[in-house]
C-alpha cells in the first residue's frame, strides 16, 4: 500500500491515526415480508444509521419495482442504493422489451443474478422480495448478500433478522407446536404481527426504530402504511 | 494459480536498496529500519488516506429554504496547516454544495462540477441542473470511486430547492445519500445532530432562526472540535437564489473555560 | 438509378452545394404512412396511421415508448427507427440512473441529432431512412420535435411527417393557432382531423390503423388501447371530410428546407468540374 508511514515517511505526523478504507458499511435496518392467499405485506423500518450515530429517522428501505413486486432492502446503504438503481432500469428494459411488466418470479430470478454478477466483491445487502406471483398468490423470496434465493412464506432480514425470524417460524409457520392445524393467515392479522414483531426489534436492536413503512400488495395496487416505533 | 507464478504481484527487481520509483529516505529515518522493501505491487494500490482533512459541516432546513456552513481550516494531521480553506460552494442558482473530508479531494470534484455547470449554460436551453440530481450524480460518482477501492474521502452536504421545495441531502464517501431536514458530519454528528434536530423537532424555523442556531452549532463545535476553526462561511439558499456570505468569525468566550474542572 | 453524377457517395458534394445521398434519405420518410405532433399547453400528442404490409400481416406499431415522458412516432425505414429508439431509450435509462431525473426532451433531441449527422459525413455510413415525431414533456411543458434524416430537427408547434402529409400539414398550419388554447379532447380530434386529411377517399379511420400517444403533466406516455382509441374517434366520426384527401398531390416535401423555391429535384450542373 502506497501510504505516508510507509513510503513518505519523512511526511509522516505524529499521533495522526493511519485510517485504511473500508468499503462496506453497516446502516441497519429489518424488513419483514408476510405472504398470504391473495395478498402480500412486507414492512422496513425507517432508521438509517452507522455505528451510534442515527443519519436519519426517515428512510424509507421499501422499493416498489412494478404494480405488483416490491423490494426491502438492508444493509449497506450505498449498495442498496445502486442495486435498487441498477433494478429500476432493469424492469424498464423489460417493459420495452417484452410490453408487460416483469411478473415476481422473474424478478426474483434477475435479482439473484444480478448479486452472484458481483459474487466477488458482493453488495452487502439483505434482500427481501415480496409481491405477488402469476397466479395472484402472495409470494416471499429471500437473499443472501451474493445471490442465494428462497421462495417462502414469511422471512425476516436485515439487523433484527435473526432476532424477528424464530417469532415468525412460531407464530406463522407454527414451527414446534403439537396439535395445532394450518389456517390461512389473513391480511390483518399478518399485518398485526408484523407490527408486533417490529415492536420487538426495536427493543432489542439499536439499528432498528423510529418509523415502519408498510406496503401492502394486492390484486388492486399498492397501499401504504406508517406505523410509529420508538425513537431512541 | 500457483503454477503459472504470481503475475500479478511479480517480485521486486533488486533488493537492499530503495524501491524503483519510490521517494528516497533519508538515511537514519524511522522507516530504514523498518519494512523497507516494497513490492512493486504496493504502486499499483491506491492511496486509501485523507492527507489535509476539514472537519465538520452543517445543513440544516427551514421554512423557505437551507441554510449550510463550514468552517475553513484545513488540518494536516493534528496540524492547523491551512486557515484559508472554503468549502461552501455556489452551484447553480438552484445548489448550495458544502463539504468535508480530504480537501484535495474536494477541489478535484468541485472543478468537475463547476465544469458540468458550464457545460450545462453552453447547451443554452435554459434548464439548471437541481439539487436531487446534483446529489445523485455525486452519489454515483463517490459509489464509483469506493467501487475502485479508490474513494474521494469526503462527505457532501447538497442543499437547493427543488422545484420550490427545500432540499437537503448528504452523500459519504462509499455514496451512502440520505435526505433529511438536518445534517452534520465529522465530529459535528456527534455534537451538532442533537441541537438541530431539537429546533426542527419543535418546528417553525425561519432563516433567521435557522441561522442562528447554525452559529451556535459552530461555536460548540469550535470549543470541542480540535479539527475546528473560528473563521467560517456560511451560505443560504431559497427561492430568490444562493447567497454565499462573506466569511464571519467567532467570537469565543474562554471565560466559561474555568466552568470546566479537571479532576 | 442515378439522378446525376455527384450522388454516388454520402461524402460527394454536387456543384450548387447539396449533398443528394442526403436528399434521397430525407425521401424515404416519405414512404412511411403519416403521423402527426401536436401540443396545447399541457399536452403532447402523436397520433399515427398504421399500415398493414399485406392482408395476412398485422398492422405495423408506428409509436415507440421511450420513456416515462417520451415517446417517438416513426416514418421511414423501421428498422432505423428501432436502433434509434434504442439509443434514445439508453439514454434515458443512463440519465436517470445517474440524476434520479428524466432526460430533458431538448438534450435527448440534440443528442440523437449528432448521432444522425455522423454518418452523413462518413463515406463508410449511411444516412438513417427514418424521420421521427418526438413528444415528451418535462420542466419546460410539452415538446414536440421533428427529426430529419439528414440530421436536422426543428422544435415545433405542430408537425406531420410521411406519406401524403402535406394535407395535414396544410390543416395544422390553418388550425395552428387554436391548439395553444384549446383541451386535452379537441387537440386530439385536431390531429385526427389532420391525419384523416391524408387518407384516400375509399378509407377511413378505425381503432385497427390509428394509434394514439399522449404524455403531459402527471400523465406519463400512454399509447391508447382500443376503448379509448374509438371515443376519441367519436369526436370526429360523421363529419364531413374536407377535400383535402382528394387533392393532396401525394408526397409533398416534408421538412421546411424543402420549401426552397422553386422545383430543383434533378440539378443539371453547368460545369462538372472546374480542374485546372
Amino acid at each position: 500500500m502506497l501510504n505516508v508511514s510507509g513510503n513518505f515517511p519523512e511526511y509522516a505526523v505524529p499521533g495522526a491515526k493511519q485510517v485504511r478504507f473500508e468499503p462496506y458499511a453497516d446502516n441497519g435496518g429489518s424488513v419483514v415480508a408476510i405472504a398470504g392467499d391473495d395478498y402480500a405485506v412486507i414492512g422496513a423500518d425507517t432508521r438509517l444509521s452507522t455505528g451510534f450515530s442515527i443519519y436519519t429517522r426517515e428512510q424509507k428501505k421499501l422499493f416498489k419495482l412494478s404494480e405488483r413486486t416490491v423490494l426491502g432492502a438492508t444493509g449497506c446503504w450505498c449498495d442498496t442504493l445502486t442495486l435498487t438503481r441498477l433494478l429500476q432500469a432493469r424492469m424498464q428494459m423489460y417493459e420495452h422489451d417484452h410490453n408487460k411488466s416483469m411478473s415476481t418470479p422473474a424478478v426474483a430470478q434477475m435479482l439473484s443474478t444480478m448479486l452472484y454478477y458481483k459474487r466477488f466483491f458482493p453488495y452487502y445487502v439483505s434482500n427481501v422480495l415480496a409481491g405477488l406471483d402469476a397466479d395472484g398468490k402472495g409470494c416471499v423470496y429471500s437473499y443472501d448478500p451474493i445471490g442465494h434465493c428462497e421462495r417462502s412464506n414469511y422471512r425476516a432480514g436485515g439487523s433484527a433478522g435473526a432476532q424477528l425470524q424464530p417469532l415468525l417460524d412460531n407464530q406463522i409457520g407454527l414451527k414446534n407446536m403439537q396439535n395445532v392445524t394450518e389456517v390461512p393467515l389473513p391480511r390483518e392479522k399478518a399485518l398485526a404481527l408484523l407490527k408486533d414483531v417490529f415492536i420487538s426489534a426495536a427493543e432489542r436492536d439499536i439499528y432498528t426504530g423510529d418509523c415502519i413503512y408498510i406496503l401492502i400488495i394486492t390484486a388492486n395496487g399498492i397501499q401504504e402504511e406508517k406505523f410509529e416505533l420508538r425513537k431512541d | 494459480m500457483a503454477f503459472m507464478g504470481d503475475t500479478m504481484n511479480p517480485a521486486p527487481l533488486w533488493h537492499n536498496g530503495p524501491t524503483p520509483g519510490a521517494f528516497y529516505n533519508f538515511p537514519g529515518n524511522s522507516s530504514t529500519y523498518g519494512p523497507g522493501s516494497h513490492p512493486a505491487s504496493d504502486f499499483k494500490a491506491h492511496s486509501a488516506s485523507p492527507i489535509t482533512t476539514t472537519t465538520t459541516v452543517i445543513g440544516l432546513k427551514f421554512d423557505k429554504g437551507v441554510v449550510i456552513a463550514a468552517d475553513t481550516l484545513g488540518s494536516y494531521g493534528s496540524l492547523a496547516r491551512f486557515r484559508d480553506c472554503p468549502r461552501v460552494m455556489k452551484v447553480n442558482d438552484l445548489i448550495l454544495l458544502g463539504n468535508g473530508g480530504d480537501y484535495a479531494d474536494f477541489q478535484y470534484l468541485k472543478d468537475i462540477i463547476e465544469q458540468k455547470i458550464i457545460d450545462e449554460k453552453c447547451i443554452g436551453d435554459g434548464l439548471q441542473l437541481k439539487p436531487r440530481s446534483l446529489h445523485c450524480w455525486l452519489t454515483r460518482v463517490l459509489y464509483n470511486k469506493r467501487s475502485k477501492m479508490d474513494p474521494l474521502w469526503s462527505n457532501y452536504v447538497v442543499a437547493g430547492i427543488q422545484d420550490g421545495e427545500p432540499f437537503l441531502g448528504a452523500v459519504d464517501k462509499l455514496g451512502t445519500a440520505y435526505e433529511d431536514a438536518a445534517i452534520a458530519t465529522g465530529l459535528g454528528a456527534y455534537m451538532a445532530t442533537p441541537l438541530l434536530r431539537e429546533a426542527v423537532d419543535k418546528g417553525g424555523l425561519d432563516e433567521q432562526g435557522a441561522k442562528a442556531l447554525v452559529q451556535k452549532c459552530l461555536e460548540v463545535l469550535y470549543y470541542r472540535d480540535a479539527r475546528a476553526f473560528q473563521r467560517y462561511q456560511l451560505g443560504v439558499v431559497t427561492a430568490d437564489g444562493v447567497t454565499v456570505e462573506d466569511l464571519a468569525e467567532i467570537t469565543p468566550r474562554w471565560e466559561l473555560a474555568h466552568m470546566i474542572h479537571m479532576k | 438509378m442515378f439522378r446525376n453524377q455527384y450522388d454516388s457517395d454520402v461524402t460527394v458534394w454536387s456543384p450548387q452545394g447539396r449533398l443528394h445521398q442526403v436528399e434521397y434519405a430525407m425521401e424515404a420518410v416519405k414512404l412511411g404512412s403519416a403521423t402527426i405532433g401536436l401540443k396545447n399547453k399541457q399536452f403532447a400528442v402523436l397520433i399515427a396511421l398504421k399500415r398493414a404490409v399485406s392482408e395476412l400481416s398485422a398492422y405495423q406499431k408506428k409509436i415507440i415508448p421511450i420513456d416515462e415522458h417520451i415517446g417517438i412516432s416513426i416514418s421511414g425505414l423501421t428498422a432505423d427507427a428501432r436502433m434509434l429508439s434504442r439509443f434514445m431509450r439508453t439514454e434515458c435509462l443512463n440519465h436517470k440512473y445517474a440524476h434520479d431525473a428524466p432526460m430533458p426532451v431538448g438534450r435527448l433531441i440534440g443528442l440523437v441529432g449528432n448521432k444522425m449527422q455522423i454518418c452523413t459525413q462518413r463515406y463508410d455510413k449511411r444516412p438513417l431512412g427514418v424521420g421521427l415525431l418526438v413528444a415528451g414533456y418535462d420542466d419546460q411543458g410539452p415538446h414536440i420535435y421533428q427529426t430529419c434524416p439528414s440530421a436536422n430537427y426543428f422544435d415545433c408547434r405542430a408537425m406531420a411527417i410521411g406519406a401524403r402529409s402535406q394535407s395535414a400539414r396544410t390543416y395544422l398550419e390553418k388550425h395552428l393557432n387554436t391548439f395553444m388554447d384549446c383541451d386535452l379532447q379537441e387537440l386530439v380530434a385536431h390531429g385526427l382531423r389532420a391525419l384523416r386529411d391524408t387518407l384516400p377517399n375509399e378509407v377511413d379511420l378505425n381503432t385497427k390503423n390509428v394509434s394514439i400517444a399522449i404524455v403531459g403533466p402527471k400523465t406519463p406516455l400512454r399509447i391508447c388501447d382500443e376503448a379509448e382509441l374509438s371515443r376519441f374517434l367519436a369526436l370526429v366520426e360523421g363529419e364531413e371530410r374536407r377535400g383535402g384527401g382528394a387533392s393532396a398531390t401525394g408526397d409533398a416535401g416534408a421538412g421546411p428546407e424543402r420549401d426552397a423555391p422553386g422545383d430543383e429535384r434533378d440539378p443539371q450542373p453547368a460545369v462538372a468540374m472546374d480542374t485546372e
